[in-house]
C-alpha cells in the first residue's frame, strides 16, 4: 500500500434534489486496493459514487483524486484522468451495439492500435460479448449487460474503477463470474477498485477494507475481515 | 460588485460579439454588391448599451450596492403590506369594485377602450388559467374557443336575430362542447405533445373558419352584428318595452366588467372547491392523484371544458363589441399572448393574472411610439421572465405545503 | 395517371424539404426533450440569408460567371450562419433552463420564436423578399410530366444532405457520441462525452439542415417571408413525431410521408385545407401510436 490515497473524500456533503443525501462523508482509497462500501437501500451509496464522479455537485467538502482536487470539475473530464464508473443498473447504451458500447468506453483515447487490442482483451475476458458483438445492447440479458458495462469501463484503462452494485438482479453464478473478473483485474492490472454493494457478504469477501454507510454518514470503517466478524454487522448486513 | 462583474463579463462580451456577428449579415450585405458596417454597428450599439445598463443594474442589485434605495423601499413595502393585511379582504374588494364602477366617469374614450380590452383578456386569462394553472395542461390553441364563442354569436345574430344575452349561454355551451371534443383525444398525450396538438387544433379551427365560405364568409368576416341590447320601459303611447342597443363605450365597459366579475367569482369558487383541489393534485403529480382515486381523465376534460366556457363568453362579447368578426383575430399569436398573461402574471393566482392581462394590454399602449418593436420586446420578455422569474409577477400561493419543503 | 406521377414528384420534393426541417426537431428533442419552437425560424433565417447572399453575388456579377459556385457558397454560408444562430439561441434561452419545468423552457422557446421572426421582420421588411434572377428555368418533359431542373437539384441536394447526415450519425465517432447522449445523458458524461458540446452540435446541425431547406424553398417558390417558418415548422414537427421522435431515419420517412399527403391531399381532396392534413396526421399518430412509425429514441433513463 502506497502512502498517498488515490481517492480521498473529505467531509463531503451533497444533496439529491432537496434531500440531503450525504452528510459529511470521509473516506480514503489507496492504490491497488479493493475497498467496499456496504449499506442498506437508500443509505447513499450510489450518491457517493455519483458525487465522486462529479455528476452530483457537492455542497460542502472536498474530493481529491491522484493528488488533485476534482470537486467542481466537469464529469466528462474524469475518465481521461483514469476514473471510470460502472453505474447502478448497468446503463449500457440500449440502441448501440456491443461493439459501439465498447468503443465509447475508450472515447477519449487516441491510440487506435491499443484500443483494438484492449477490445480483444475484453472479448477474451467476456467471450459471450464477442459472440454478441453486433447485437444492440438493449437485447442482452441482465448478466450480459453487466459484463458489457464492466468491459466498457475497462476499455478506458482506468486507474480507479468505481462499481455500483454489480450483483444487483443477477443470478449467483454470473455474480461469481463477475466478482472473479473484478478481483482478477485488480490483481493483474493493478486497477484500484471502489465497490458499492448491498450484498455485503460478496463485497467484504472480495475487498481488503470496508466502510459502512448509514443514511448518509459513515458509521464504521475497518478491514474487511474484521467487519465480517463484527457481530453487529453480521446481524444487520450478513443475515444472521 | 466587481466580483459579480468578473464572473459574468466574459460570457457577456462573447454574447454581445455573437450578436454582432448575427446582426451584420442581415443588415450589412447589400444586393448591389457592397458591404457596409455602419448601420449594423449603430443598431448593435443601441442594443449593447441597453443590455449593459440592465446587466449593471442587475449586478448592483444582487451584490447589494443598491441597498441604499432598495432596503428602504422594501421596508416601505413591508409596512404597507402589514398594514394592509390588517384590513380585511372584503374592504379591498369593495374599494376595487367601486373604483372599477366609477372608472368611466373619470376617463375618456381611449382609456375606456383599453380598459374594456383588459377586461376581456382577464376573462380569457382566468379561463386559460383553469387549464394551465390549475390542472397543469399546456394549451396553445385556447384562442379557438374564443373564436367559437365569437362566431356563435355572430351567426345566431345575423341569421336569427337572437339577442346577445340569449346567445351568451349558447356561445358558452358551444365552446364547452368544442372543448370537450378537442380535449377528448388530446388529454391522453404527454405534456410536450399536448402543447403541440392543442396548437394544431387551434390552427385547424382557424383554417376552417377561414375557408368555410358558406358558413363563415371566410376571410371577409361577418359584418353588421348587433351589440348587446336591453329592454327598457318607455312610456310613450302607453307602457311598452323598447330595445336599447348598448353601443356606447361605457355601456360596453360595464358589460365587460360584469363578465369579468362573473369569471373571477367562478374561478375563485372553483379554486377553493373539491374540484379545484383535485385539479391541483393532478397538476402536482398525476400518477399519485390517479392512485388516490382521482379520475384524472374526467377532471382534465372538465378543466378543459370549463376553460373553453369562459373563452366562449369572452368571444361572444368581443364579437358584440366589435360588431364584426373575422378569422384574423384568432391566430396562434393570440393564444401565445393569453398564455403569457397567465404565466408571466403568475400561474394559478387570480390577482397575478389580472395584473398580467393589464400589463400586456396597457404597456403596448403606453409605448405606442415603439409599436414596431412591440412583438420583439414581447418575445424577449417571455424569455427573460422564464430566465429570471419563472413563477410570475405575483406567484400563486399553494394551498398546502409539501413534506420535503418543511425541512 | 400522369397527374399522379407529377404529384408523386412534387410530393417527393416537398417531402424531402420537410424531412430536412424535421431532422432538426427530432435530433434536438432526442437529446434534451425540448420542442424547439424556434426551429422554424432557423428555416426562415436560412431562406433570408440565401436571398441576401445570392443578391449580393448578383450585384457583384459573380452569378453570371459562376452561378453554381455562387449557389454552393450561398448554401454553405447560410447554413453556417444558421448553425451559429442556433448555438447562440441554445446558450441564451435553453441552457439556463435545463433544470426548470417543461413549461418554462417551452415558453422560452415560444418567446425566442416570436423574437426571431420579428427580428427578421425588422431587419428585412414585412414584404416578401424575392430570389434573384432566373435560376434553373425549364426542365425535362415526359409527355405531360415535367421535372424541373430546380426540382431535380432540390431532390438531389436533399438526398445528398440526408445521406451525409446518416453517415455522420451512424458511421463516425462523433455521431456515436450524439446517439449515446440521446439515449443516456448521464452515462455519456461518465464516458467522457461532453453533453454541452453534443447539444450545441445537435442544434448546429439541425439548424444547418433547416437553413438548406429554407434556401431551397426560397428558390422553388421565388420568395421568402419573415413568418414563413410557422406552418412548415409545425408540419415538420408532425413529421418528426410520425417517424418517431428522436429517430433520424424516422424523421426522414415522416417528412416524406407528410409531403406526399399534403400534395395528394391538395390535389385529390381539397386545396384549401391542405395545411390541415399534417395536423390530422400529427393528432392521429399521437393518439394511436405516440412512439411513431420507427419508435422513439430518447433518454429512457429520465423519468
Amino acid at each position: 500500500m502506497a502512502d498517498q490515497p488515490i481517492l480521498e473524500l473529505k467531509n463531503v456533503y451533497s444533496s439529491y434534489g432537496s434531500i440531503k443525501a450525504l452528510k459529511g462523508i470521509s473516506l480514503k482509497v489507496y492504490p491497488g486496493e479493493i475497498v467496499a462500501i456496504i449499506g442498506a437501500n437508500g443509505a447513499g451509496k450510489s450518491t457517493t459514487l455519483m458525487t465522486t464522479c462529479c455528476v452530483i455537485p457537492i455542497d460542502e467538502g472536498e474530493i481529491w483524486y491522484n493528488g488533485k482536487a476534482i470537486h467542481g470539475t466537469a464529469a466528462e473530464a474524469l475518465p481521461e484522468a483514469g476514473l471510470c464508473q460502472v453505474p447502478e443498473g448497468r446503463r449500457i447504451f440500449p440502441r448501440l451495439t456491443v461493439d459501439e458500447n465498447l468503443t465509447l468506453g475508450a472515447f477519449f483515447r487516441k491510440d487506435k492500435q491499443d484500443i483494438e487490442s484492449d477490445r480483444q482483451y475484453v472479448y477474451d475476458l467476456f467471450p459471450i460479448l464477442k459472440d454478441r458483438h453486433k447485437q444492440h445492447g438493449g437485447t442482452l440479458s441482465g448478466g450480459e449487460q453487466q459484463m458489457l458495462a464492466i468491459a466498457r469501463a475497462l476499455m478506458g484503462r482506468p486507474k480507479l474503477l468505481l462499481l455500483d452494485e454489480p450483483s444487483l438482479g443477477l443470478a449467483p453464478l454470473i455474480v461469481q463470474q463477475i466478482f472473479d473478473i473484478i478481483k482478477d483485474v485488480n490483481k493483474k492490472d493493478g486497477t484500484t477498485i471502489l465497490l458499492v454493494e448491498q450484498n455485503a457478504n460478496l463485497a467484504l469477501q472480495a475487498a481488503s477494507r470496508g466502510y459502512v454507510l448509514e443514511t448518509g454518514t459513515i458509521t464504521l470503517e475497518d478491514e474487511a475481515r474484521k467487519l465480517m466478524d463484527n457481530p453487529e454487522i453480521r446481524k444487520a448486513y450478513l443475515g444472521e | 460588485m466587481i466580483q459579480e462583474f468578473k464572473k459574468v463579463w466574459k460570457p457577456y462580451t462573447i454574447g454581445l460579439l455573437w450578436l454582432l456577428g448575427l446582426l451584420w449579415p442581415m443588415l450589412g450585405i447589400h444586393p448591389d454588391g457592397t458591404l457596409s458596417f455602419g448601420n449594423t454597428f449603430t443598431v448593435w450599439l443601441y442594443i449593447a448599451t441597453g443590455t449593459t445598463i440592465c446587466l449593471l443594474l442587475y449586478i448592483m442589485n444582487k451584490s447589494g450596492s443598491l441597498d441604499a434605495v432598495s432596503r428602504p423601499m422594501a421596508g416601505v413595502r413591508d409596512t404597507v403590506g402589514q398594514a394592509s393585511a390588517k384590513v380585511p379582504n372584503w374592504v379591498w374588494i369593495i374599494i376595487l369594485l367601486a373604483a372599477a364602477f366609477c372608472y368611466p366617469f373619470f376617463t375618456g374614450r381611449y382609456a375606456q377602450d383599453v380598459a374594456t380590452n383588459v377586461l376581456i383578456y382577464v376573462c380569457l386569462g382566468l379561463g386559460l388559467n383553469i387549464v394551465v394553472g390549475l390542472a397543469g395542461m399546456l394549451d396553445l390553441g385556447y384562442i379557438a374557443f374564443y373564436g367559437v364563442g365569437a362566431y356563435t354569436y355572430a351567426l345566431l345574430n345575423i341569421h336569427f336575430g337572437m339577442s346577445f344575452w340569449i346567445c351568451l349561454p349558447v356561445a358558452a355551451t358551444l365552446a364547452m362542447i368544442a372543448g370537450s371534443l378537442i380535449g377528448y383525444p388530446t388529454l391522453r398525450m404527454r405534456g410536450d405533445y399536448l402543447a403541440i396538438v392543442t396548437l394544431g387544433f387551434g390552427e385547424i379551427v382557424r383554417i376552417i373558419l377561414n375557408n368555410w365560405m358558406s358558413l363563415t364568409n371566410g376571410p371577409n368576416g361577418i359584418l353588421g352584428i348587433n351589440p348587446p341590447s336591453i329592454y327598457i320601459p318607455s312610456f310613450e303611447n302607453g307602457f311598452s318595452l323598447e330595445v336599447l342597443y348598448l353601443k356606447k363605450l361605457h355601456y360596453l365597459y360595464y358589460v365587460a366588467l360584469l363578465l369579468a366579475i362573473i369569471t373571477i367569482i367562478s374561478v375563485r369558487h372553483l379554486n377553493y372547491s373539491r374540484i379545484g383541489r383535485a385539479w391541483e393534485s393532478i397538476r402536482e403529480d398525476e400518477t399519485a392523484a390517479e392512485l388516490m382515486g382521482v379520475n384524472t381523465f374526467k377532471l382534465k376534460l372538465l378543466a378543459y371544458a370549463m376553460g373553453a366556457l369562459f373563452a366562449g363568453l369572452a368571444g361572444a362579447f368581443f364579437c358584440a363589441r366589435m360588431r364584426f368578426v373575422s378569422p384574423e383575430s384568432f391566430t396562434f399569436l393570440e393564444s401565445a399572448m393569453v398564455l403569457s398573461m397567465v404565466v408571466l402574471g403568475g400561474m394559478g393566482s387570480i390577482p397575478g393574472i389580472i395584473l398580467g392581462a393589464a400589463a400586456l394590454i396597457v404597456l403596448p399602449e403606453v409605448f405606442r411610439e415603439f409599436e414596431t418593436y412591440r412583438m420583439l420586446v414581447f418575445g424577449m420578455s417571455m424569455v427573460v421572465m422564464m430566465l429570471f422569474r419563472p413563477a410570475g409577477l405575483i406567484p400563486a400561493k399553494r394551498m398546502g405545503t409539501r413534506g420535503e419543503e418543511k425541512e | 395517371m400522369e397527374t399522379f406521377i407529377q404529384q408523386l414528384i412534387n410530393g417527393i420534393t416537398l417531402g424531402g424539404l420537410y424531412a430536412l426541417i424535421a431532422l432538426g426537431y427530432t435530433m434536438v428533442y432526442g437529446v434534451i426533450q425540448l420542442i424547439n419552437f424556434a426551429h422554424g425560424e432557423f428555416f426562415a433565417a436560412g431562406g433570408y440569408m440565401g436571398v441576401i447572399l445570392l443578391s449580393f453575388f448578383t450585384g457583384l456579377g459573380y452569378m453570371d460567371t459562376h452561378p453554381i459556385l455562387c449557389l454552393a457558397a450561398a448554401f454553405v454560408l447560410a447554413m453556417g450562419y444558421c448553425a451559429f444562430l442556433a448555438v447562440g439561441v441554445e446558450k441564451v434561452a435553453y441552457k439556463p433552463l435545463r433544470r426548470q419545468s417543461r413549461l418554462a423552457v417551452l415558453l422560452s422557446a415560444l418567446g425566442m420564436s416570436i423574437f426571431l421572426s420579428n427580428g427578421m421582420m425588422l431587419t428585412q421588411g414585412v414584404y416578401d423578399k424575392a430570389y434573384p434572377g432566373e435560376l434553373f428555368q425549364g426542365g425535362v418533359n415526359f409527355g405531360n410530366i415535367t421535372i424541373g431542373y430546380l426540382q431535380m437539384t432540390i431532390v438531389g441536394l436533399t438526398i445528398f444532405l440526408l445521406f451525409g447526415l446518416n453517415l455522420l450519425v451512424f458511421r463516425t465517432k462523433i455521431g456515436m457520441a450524439m446517439r449515446a447522449t440521446a439515449q443516456d445523458k448521464v452515462m455519456s458524461s461518465l464516458v467522457s462525452i461532453s453533453a454541452n458540446r453534443i447539444i450545441s452540435l445537435t442544434f448546429a446541425i439541425g439548424a444547418g439542415l433547416a437553413a438548406a431547406a429554407g434556401i431551397m424553398v426560397g428558390l422553388y417558390y421565388g420568395s421568402v417571408r419573415y413568418d414563413m417558418g410557422f406552418l412548415p415548422g409545425i408540419k415538420a414537427f408532425a413529421a418528426a413525431v410520425l417517424g418517431g421522435i428522436g429517430n433520424i431515419t424516422g424523421a426522414m420517412l415522416g417528412g416524406l410521408i407528410i409531403g406526399m399527403v399534403e400534395i395528394f391531399g391538395a390535389g385529390y381532396i381539397s386545396g384549401q385545407y391542405k395545411d390541415v392534413f399534417a395536423f390530422i396526421i400529427l393528432i392521429s399518430v399521437l393518439y394511436f401510436k405516440p412512439t411513431g412509425i420507427m419508435g422513439e429514441n430518447i433518454d429512457d433513463t429520465r423519468v
